[in-house]
């Protein structure tokens, strides 16, 4: 039932250049600030790259992985074609020219403003514009999710939501509320003095406004990532989702209180009071919920396909996994970087504990194993799992992906660990040189020299995704049959509304939102006297 | 197929969450603005200011509040008057360049009629506006303190001032013969990060140029350690946020001298 294939493949391939173009970066970045490499002499030249890096990362890459899928889960959940194509070609169409309008100023040397935008810093105004226009393309993302499921509830009253199409459609809520902070912090903050208009800018502001994004965005992030364990992840390892509602429960969890937690990076900042640092704490400390859940019915489902498989015994059912297959390497990694990042997590929601490694490396370290770990992984497992359906094509490569699997693992455990430590010894991040002869910094060398190595490694997964999926397009034509997701040991005909509907949910987060962020949003927009000069990147000369 | 109602007191899921979430939110707040603030209370000790529990409530809002006025330690000299933003030199035109240049013949003596000095005064040749603009509203407010300078620009107004800056800042600059047989000092290049220095360059233009920081290439060695001298003990105090005093505190008598000469160049 799959009749777009063509705007899916584009989405994926659009998300996995950008993300082989930044992951060269990314090791070049590593590399030249190693002791491995006389510094640059330029840092111009770092925060280029890092913006660069940061941007294809952490907008392009999931951005389009998550519109592409959503727009595969629409027409294989509910089993009809995707209404509204054309929209979301336009949406697309942003989507590639945001990218290059974005890319242009920053491979020019005028936007090095890294991607969380550091005002006062400000750049060239198509920078922002650019990032606006791949935001602009997501919405129409999202207003088609919410039509197509408005128009299959029409015709089917009263059925469960598919899981998928339930998840799929939560995420986009998410993100379209979790956006709105940047796109404030953009059109009204920083474009106008972008653009000339204004030549001071309240930073503090601005950084509360970008909270409001950033937490929820790495949700947005993590959905595909999510959807893939429950829907994905116990079909393809021959097993059954141990509970549909504990799913319909996490993602509602992930709407409601993804939102009014953002100040929890804002710890060290004084423009935000103490009062409201603890409401987002405490809200912060409930996040962990959903993905406690997932990890608990993800494990029972796991051991579902186990048992099935004849595994024994109280931990015995493990051998019987079928450790061969690509999707079950994929989730066990996953699991394992999403521990070991949750662990580290729980630092950084400690406000006290938060001071000690409050822009070190810790946090690089941190979100690379989360992000580009634990996440990321399964976008790759997404992509093979799909990419039979979209290409029509068989993946027969199992070899050349499970080391693609392995190498990806290895290398961002060897590149995140050392990371994180050094971090404790007190590196600080964004930084584009370090003096390793000096002896306050000589014991990190050997470490980042690690991180230098897992990196590699990562760059030789990288191309052994590509190449996986390159042959893909090469292989014999195969009829892969009609796409499934996963079932569920009691699959569901109905379902409370409360979990078949998205109206009490996104009340409660809006509802959360405004009472978590509306004063301090309001007290320092009346505020007189807390603008400060812009400083625009390369404007003196 | 009845569709049942959500936005109901009958259906407990609406119950349950929206009271959850009621709940939670009441209990953090209470604890957040109410108990913590009062585990760490200075409501006995301080009565001005602090305001009582409304005050703590406040405070742990993130509202402002101005301290006891009498803990606030003012410095004992005058900081700059200038705030340096991208419009603050707006439409200086060819006019401008014209009167700069009758104004600049008092001060062709020490400074050269091309703006490049034959004594050890600071070349303006080329120099960029927003700097000499800064430095003489600086000199003229007494932020910088100079016994030749100071009666100079008494009675300067600001227009003269921009006309001046215009002036300079046309003038070609200083021929700079960077010396080519070795690389440039450490300081100028990557500076001190341990020490908190970032590179000379990234402010001074080898590498990028960041508003009010002057061109120093071709400067006189004299003049450059001079300034540097000034800002490490304090008797310069005119840098926005101390960004220079910072600097310059921390810099060996190595380094000042490295970085005089490398500036200087051919000059040397
Ligand atoms: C009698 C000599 C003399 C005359 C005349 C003079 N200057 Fe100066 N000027 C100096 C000296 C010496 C300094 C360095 C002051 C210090 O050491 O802090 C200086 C510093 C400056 C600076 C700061 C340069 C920098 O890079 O920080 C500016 C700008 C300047 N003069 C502009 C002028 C202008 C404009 C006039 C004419 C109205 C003028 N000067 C007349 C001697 C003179
Ligand atoms: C963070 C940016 C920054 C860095 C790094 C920096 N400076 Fe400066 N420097 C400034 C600014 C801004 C001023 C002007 C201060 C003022 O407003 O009077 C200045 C002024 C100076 C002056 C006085 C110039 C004049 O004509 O009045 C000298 C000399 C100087 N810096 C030398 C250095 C040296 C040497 C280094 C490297 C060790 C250095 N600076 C690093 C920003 C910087
Ligand atoms: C070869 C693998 C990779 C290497 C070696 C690498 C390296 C780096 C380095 C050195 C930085 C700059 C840190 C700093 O300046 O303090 C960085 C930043 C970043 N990386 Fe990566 N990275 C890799 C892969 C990834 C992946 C897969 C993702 C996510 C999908 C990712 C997302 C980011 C983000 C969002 C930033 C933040 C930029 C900023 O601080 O402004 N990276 N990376
Ligand atoms: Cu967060």
């Amino acid at each position: 039932m799959l009749t777009s294939k063509r705007l899916i493949l584009a989405h994926f391939w659009l998300a996995f250049a950008a993300f082989a173009g930044a992951l060269l970066l990314g090791e070049w970045q590593m590399f030249i600030r190693s002791p491995l490499h006389a510094w640059i002499s330029n840092p111009e030249w770092y925060y280029r790259s890092v913006t660069g890096h940061g941007t294809a990362m952490a907008y392009v890459l999931p951005t389009l992985v998550a519109m592409g899928f959503g727009y595969f889960i629409t027409e294989a959940a509910l089993k009809r074609p995707l209404i509204g194509r054309a929209w979301a070609w336009v949406g697309f169409g942003l989507a590639v020219v945001g990218t290059i309008t974005a890319v242009i100023p920053v491979a020019l040397g005028a936007a090095s403003v890294l991607y969380t935008f550091y005002p006062p810093l400000v750049g060239n105004p198509f920078y922002y514009i650019g990032v606006v226009l791949v935001v602009v393309g997501s919405w129409i993302w999202v207003a088609l999710m919410s039509v197509n499921l408005y128009r299959w509830k029409k015709d089917n009253p009263g059925a469960a939501v598919p899981l998928a199409m339930f998840a799929n459609v939560a995420g986009s809520y998410l993100w379209a509320w979790t956006s709105v902070g940047a796109a404030i912090e953009l059109l009204f903050q920083i474009l106008p003095v972008a653009l000339g208009l204004r030549t001071t800018i309240d930073a503090g502001l601005a950084r509360v406004f970008f909270s409001w994004t950033l937490h929820a965005i790495v949700y947005f992030w993590l959905m595909p990532t999510y959807i893939a364990y429950y829907t994905i992840v116990p079909r393809a390892i021959g097993g059954r989702l141990y509970s549909d509602s504990m799913g319909r429960l996490s993602f509602i969890l992930f709407l409601v209180v993804a939102m009014p937690i953002g100040v929890h990076h804002l710890f060290m900042d004084p423009q935000v009071g103490g009062g409201f640092k603890f409401l987002h704490s405490v809200f912060t400390a409930l996040v962990a919920l959903p993905t406690l859940l997932t990890v608990f019915t993800i494990c029972a489902s796991v051991e579902i396909a186990a048992r099935l498989r004849g595994g024994r015994g109280a931990l015995g059912w493990i051998r019987a996994l079928p450790w061969r297959n690509p999707m079950m390497l994929a989730i066990a990694f996953s699991f394992v970087m999403l521990g070991f990042g949750g662990a580290g997590g729980l630092i950084n929601m400690s406000y006290q504990l938060d001071a000690v490694i409050h822009n070190t490396q810790w946090i690089t370290g941190h979100f690379h194993l989360i992000f580009g770990g634990a996440i990321v992984i399964m976008y790759f497992a997404i992509a093979y799992d799909v990419w039979p359906h979209l290409t029509g094509r068989a993946l027969e490569c199992h070899g050349l992906i499970r080391a693609q699997l392995w190498t990806w693992f290895i290398g961002m455990m060897v590149l995140t660990f050392p990371w994180h430590w050094v971090g404790i010894l007190g590196m600080p991040r964004r930084m584009a040189y370090y003096d390793y002869t000096d002896p306050a910094l000589a014991p990190q060398a050997n470490w980042v020299i690690m991180s230098v190595i897992g990196g590699a490694i990562l760059v030789l997964s990288g191309i052994l995704f590509l190449a996986v999926l390159i042959r893909g397009h090469r292989a014999p034509q195969i009829d892969p049959g009609p796409y499934r997701f996963s079932v569920a040991v009691h699959q569901p005909r109905r379902v409370p509304v409360a979990l078949n509907s998205y109206g009490l949910w996104l009340s409660l987060m809006v509802g959360l939102t405004l009472v978590n962020y509306g004063f301090p949003i309001l007290h320092l927009l009346t505020t007189p006297g807390t603008d400060v000069p812009a400083i625009t990147v390369g404007a003196q000369k | 197929m009845s569709i049942e109602p959500l936005f109901t007191f009958r259906n407990r899921w609406f119950t349950t969450s929206v009271a959850v979430t009621a709940g939670l939110f009441l209990v953090a707040a209470l604890a957040g603005f109410l108990w913590l603030p009062s585990l760490q209370s200075n409501r006995g000790q301080a009565a001005e200011g602090a305001g009582g529990i409304w005050g703590e409530i406040c405070s742990a809002a993130g509202v402002f509040r101005p301290g006891p006025a009498k803990s606030v330690t003012k410095p004992d000299f005058r900081g700059t008057q200038v705030a340096l933003t991208p419009t603050l030199l707006k439409g200086a035109d060819a006019a401008s360049v014209g009167r700069g240049a009758t104004l600049a013949l008092q001060c062709s003596m020490c400074h050269g009629a091309r703006g490049l000095s034959e004594a050890d005064s600071p070349n303006l040749a080329g120099q960029h506006p927003l700097v000499i603009y800064k430095q003489l509203q600086d000199f003229k407010s007494g932020a910088r303190s100079s016994a030749v300078m100071e009666p100079l620009v008494a009675k300067l107004t600001d227009q003269d001032m921009r006309d001046l800056a215009a002036f300079y800042a046309y003038l070609p600059r200083a021929p700079w013969n960077i010396p080519t047989d070795a690389p440039p000092p450490r300081i100028v290049i990557s500076g001190a990060p341990v020490r908190g220095i970032a590179p000379c360059g990234a402010c001074h233009g080898t590498l990028s140029m960041k508003p009010g920081a002057a061109w120093l290439d071709g400067q006189s060695p004299v003049y450059i350690r001079a300034q540097l001298v000034a800002f490490a003990a304090g008797t310069r105090h005119n840098d926005i946020g101390q960004q220079m005093r910072n600097i310059a505190r921390v810099m060996t008598a190595a380094e000042i001298d490295e970085a005089a000469r490398y500036y200087a160049g051919a000059q040397q």
